[in-house]
C-alpha cells in the first residue's frame, strides 16, 4: 500500500476542508447541480435557503425517473405502473414518518406545504373548535403564513388572535407565552425556528405549559426540519408542519403531522376523488386517514422527490448537517458581528441557519442588488413576517441563509461584499 | 453585464445621503401615500398645485438609495411645472427607466437621466418609479395608498 501524495487544493481558500465527523462539505457540494453554476461571471454564493433550498441530483433523478419510467395514477389502477406508483408514493410517506418520527404513516397528510397545512388545521380544527369570544394564541416572531390563516379564522368566529412579545434579542418571552394561555384558548401556534430572525424555539417546553392547560400546538417547523433533528412525539407537538422545498426536496409538496385522535375528529379539508369511501347523492362517507384530507389526485412526483430527499438527508446524517452548519453559523454570525456599521437582528441564544443583519445608511435592498452583482443570493426585505420588522423599529432586513452545503469561504465572500457596499455608499 | 457605477452613480448617491425637498410641506393642498410592499419603501409626497402649476412640493418616508434619490430629483424636476408637464416627464422618465431610451425626449429630463442604469437592473424600477406613481396619484386626488404590487 502506498501513501498517497498530499495533492495541494486548487482553489484558494483560507479555511482547512472540513472533514470533521466524516463531513466532506466539497464532496457535498458536488451532489447540487446548480452550485457548480455562475451567476453574473462569479461563482454562485447561494445564501437564500430559507427562502428555498438547492436539490441534491439524488432528488432530481427521482423526479425525472417517476415521469420518465413510472408514472400513472396511484390508488386506482389495477395495472403494473399504478402499483409502482401507488407504492412508490406509499414508501414516501414511510420515509417521512421514520425522519420526524411520526406514531403512524397515518398521522402524515401530504398538502402543498407548511402554508396549506397550517390553513388546513385552521379551517377544520379551527372552525369545529373556535367560538364567538374563544381565543387562538401565536407569536411576535411568526411568517405572515402562521398569522394570516387564524386571522381569517378568527374573523369569521369573531374570536381574538393573542400575540405572545418576544425580547429585544429576539426570544420568545415564555413567562408571557404561559400567561396568554388561558381558559378561553383554543390554539397555539408557534414557529419551531423563526425565519427572520433564526431563533429556535423551545417546543418542548411551550407544548409542555400548553398541555397543562389542554391547549393543542401547533408548530411550524418549515425552517426547523432542514436543520436539526426534529421527533414530533418527543416534543408532543399536536400538529408539525413541513415544506419539501426548504429540505432539499421539490416545491409543491409539505407534510401535516397531527396526532391521529386530533385528525380521526376533524372534517375533512377539501372534498373530492380518494377522500372518499363511498358517495352517493344522499350522503358521502370519507375515507380512512390519510386519505380524508388528501381530496384529488396527489403530486406523486413531489413525495418521492421529497422521499428521495429524506434519503439523502439520512445517508449524510441529521446530527452531522447540523453540527457543521452550526460551526458556519457561528463563524458568520461572528463575522458580521465584527464589521463596523452592521448590525445582527436577532441575537437569540439558540438560533439555526439565519443572520439577519442591517447596514448603518444603507438600505437592504441596496445591500441586495449590490452582492447580487458579486454572485452572491441573499434575501432583502420584510421575509413575510412585517410585524417582526415593526417590532424592531426597521423597514426590512438583508437575511443570509445557510444550508450544509455551504462554506466558510462563501461567508469570507459574503464579508467582502458587504464591505464593497460600505465602499459604494462611503 | 450591468456595471454597479451605471445604477449608483455619484448623483444619486448624493441625492441618497441629502435628499432635496425632503420635508412636509405646510401649505399643501394635496398628498398622496405611497408603498412598496416588496421591500418597505414607503414615501408621502405633498404639493401646493395652483390651478394647473406645481408651486411647491415636498415629500418624506424611508427607502433605499434609488427610490429616494428618485424623489429627490422628482421634486427638483417637477416644481413649477403644470400637471400636463409633469405626466409628460413621468412618462419620458419611465420609458427610460424600463427600456434605457428616451428616444427624443432625453433632453426634457436634464438630470433625471442618470436613472437610465436602473433599466440594467429590472427589479429596481419600482424603486425608481415610486415616488413618480405616488405624485400622479396626489395630483389626481386619489385618497387610496399606492402600491406598486
Amino acid at each position: 500500500m502506498t501513501t498517497a501524495a498530499k495533492i495541494p487544493s486548487t482553489e484558494s481558500s483560507s479555511h482547512p476542508r472540513s472533514n470533521s465527523g466524516g463531513f466532506d462539505v466539497e464532496k457535498i457540494r458536488r451532489d447540487f447541480p446548480i452550485l457548480a453554476r455562475d451567476v453574473r461571471g462569479k461563482k454562485l454564493v447561494y445564501l437564500d435557503n430559507a427562502a428555498t433550498s438547492q436539490k441534491p441530483r439524488a432528488v432530481i433523478d427521482a423526479i425525472t425517473r417517476y415521469y420518465e419510467q413510472e408514472n400513472a395514477n396511484i390508488h386506482r389502477g389495477v395495472h403494473f405502473l399504478s402499483e409502482l406508483a401507488t407504492s412508490k408514493h406509499d414508501r414516501a410517506r414511510q420515509a417521512v414518518r421514520g425522519f420526524i418520527n411520526a406514531g403512524d404513516v397515518k398521522e402524515l397528510i401530504f398538502v402543498r406545504g407548511t402554508t396549506e397545512a397550517i390553513n388546513l388545521v385552521a379551517q377544520t380544527y379551527g372552525r369545529v373548535n373556535v367560538a364567538s369570544g374563544d381565543e387562538v394564541l401565536i407569536t411576535a416572531m411568526e411568517h405572515h403564513s402562521n398569522i394570516v390563516p387564524w386571522q381569517i379564522l378568527c374573523d369569521e368566529k369573531g374570536a381574538k388572535l393573542r400575540v405572545a412579545p418576544i425580547n429585544d434579542a429576539g426570544d420568545l418571552i415564555l413567562d408571557e407565552f404561559a400567561k396568554l394561555l388561558g381558559p378561553r384558548t383554543k390554539i397555539a401556534a408557534v414557529a419551531h425556528v423563526s425565519n427572520a430572525l433564526g431563533t429556535v424555539n423551545p417546543i418542548r417546553e411551550i407544548v409542555q405549559l400548553a398541555h397543562q392547560k389542554n391547549i393543542p400546538v401547533l408548530v411550524d417547523g418549515a425552517q426547523a426540519v432542514p436543520h436539526m433533528k426534529v421527533d414530533v412525539q418527543a416534543l408532543d407537538c399536536d400538529f408539525y408542519t413541513l415544506s419539501s422545498h426548504k429540505m432539499f426536496g421539490p416545491m409543491g409538496i409539505g407534510v401535516l403531522y397531527g396526532k391521529a385522535h386530533l385528525l380521526e375528529a376533524m372534517p375533512p379539508y377539501q372534498g373530492g376523488g380518494d377522500m372518499i369511501s363511498s358517495v352517493t347523492f344522499e350522503k358521502t362517507t370519507y375515507n380512512k386517514l390519510p386519505f380524508k384530507f388528501e381530496a384529488g389526485t396527489p403530486d406523486v412526483a413531489g413525495a418521492i422527490g421529497l422521499g428521495a430527499a429524506i434519503a439523502y438527508l439520512n445517508a449524510i446524517g441529521i446530527d452531522k448537517i447540523a453540527k457543521y452548519e452550526h460551526e458556519v453559523v457561528n463563524y458568520a454570525t461572528e463575522k458580521l458581528s465584527a464589521l463596523p456599521g452592521v448590525r445582527l437582528i436577532g441575537t437569540a441564544k439558540e438560533r439555526a441557519g439565519v443572520v439577519s443583519f442591517v447596514i448603518e445608511n444603507v438600505h437592504p435592498h441596496d445591500v441586495g442588488t449590490i452582492l447580487d452583482q458579486e454572485g452572491i443570493a441573499i434575501r432583502t426585505g420584510h421575509h413575510c413576517a412585517q410585524p417582526i420588522m415593526q417590532r424592531f423599529g426597521i423597514p426590512a432586513t438583508a437575511r443570509a441563509s445557510f444550508a450544509f452545503y455551504n462554506t466558510k469561504d462563501e461567508v469570507d465572500a459574503l464579508v467582502n461584499g458587504i464591505i464593497k457596499v460600505q465602499e459604494v455608499f462611503a | 453585464m450591468p456595471d454597479l457605477r451605471d445604477l449608483y452613480q455619484e448623483v444619486i448617491l448624493e441625492h441618497s445621503k441629502a435628499p432635496r425637498n425632503f420635508h412636509e410641506l405646510a401649505h399643501s393642498n394635496q398628498k398622496a401615500e405611497g408603498f412598496n410592499p416588496l421591500c418597505g419603501d414607503h414615501f408621502t409626497v405633498y404639493v401646493n398645485v395652483d390651478g394647473d402649476s406645481i408651486q411647491d412640493i415636498g415629500f418624506q418616508g424611508s427607502g433605499c438609495a434609488i427610490s429616494k434619490a428618485s424623489a429627490s430629483m422628482m421634486t427638483q424636476a417637477v416644481k413649477g411645472k403644470s400637471k400636463a408637464e409633469a405626466k409628460g416627464l413621468f412618462d419620458t422618465f419611465h420609458k427610460l427607466v424600463t427600456t434605457g431610451e428616451a428616444n427624443g425626449d432625453r433632453d426634457d429630463l436634464g438630470k433625471l437621466a442618470v436613472f437610465s442604469g436602473v433599466s440594467e437592473f429590472p427589479v429596481r424600477v419600482k424603486c425608481a418609479t415610486l415616488a413618480w406613481h405616488t405624485l400622479q396619484a396626489a395630483l389626481e386626488g386619489k385618497q387610496e395608498k399606492i402600491s406598486t404590487e
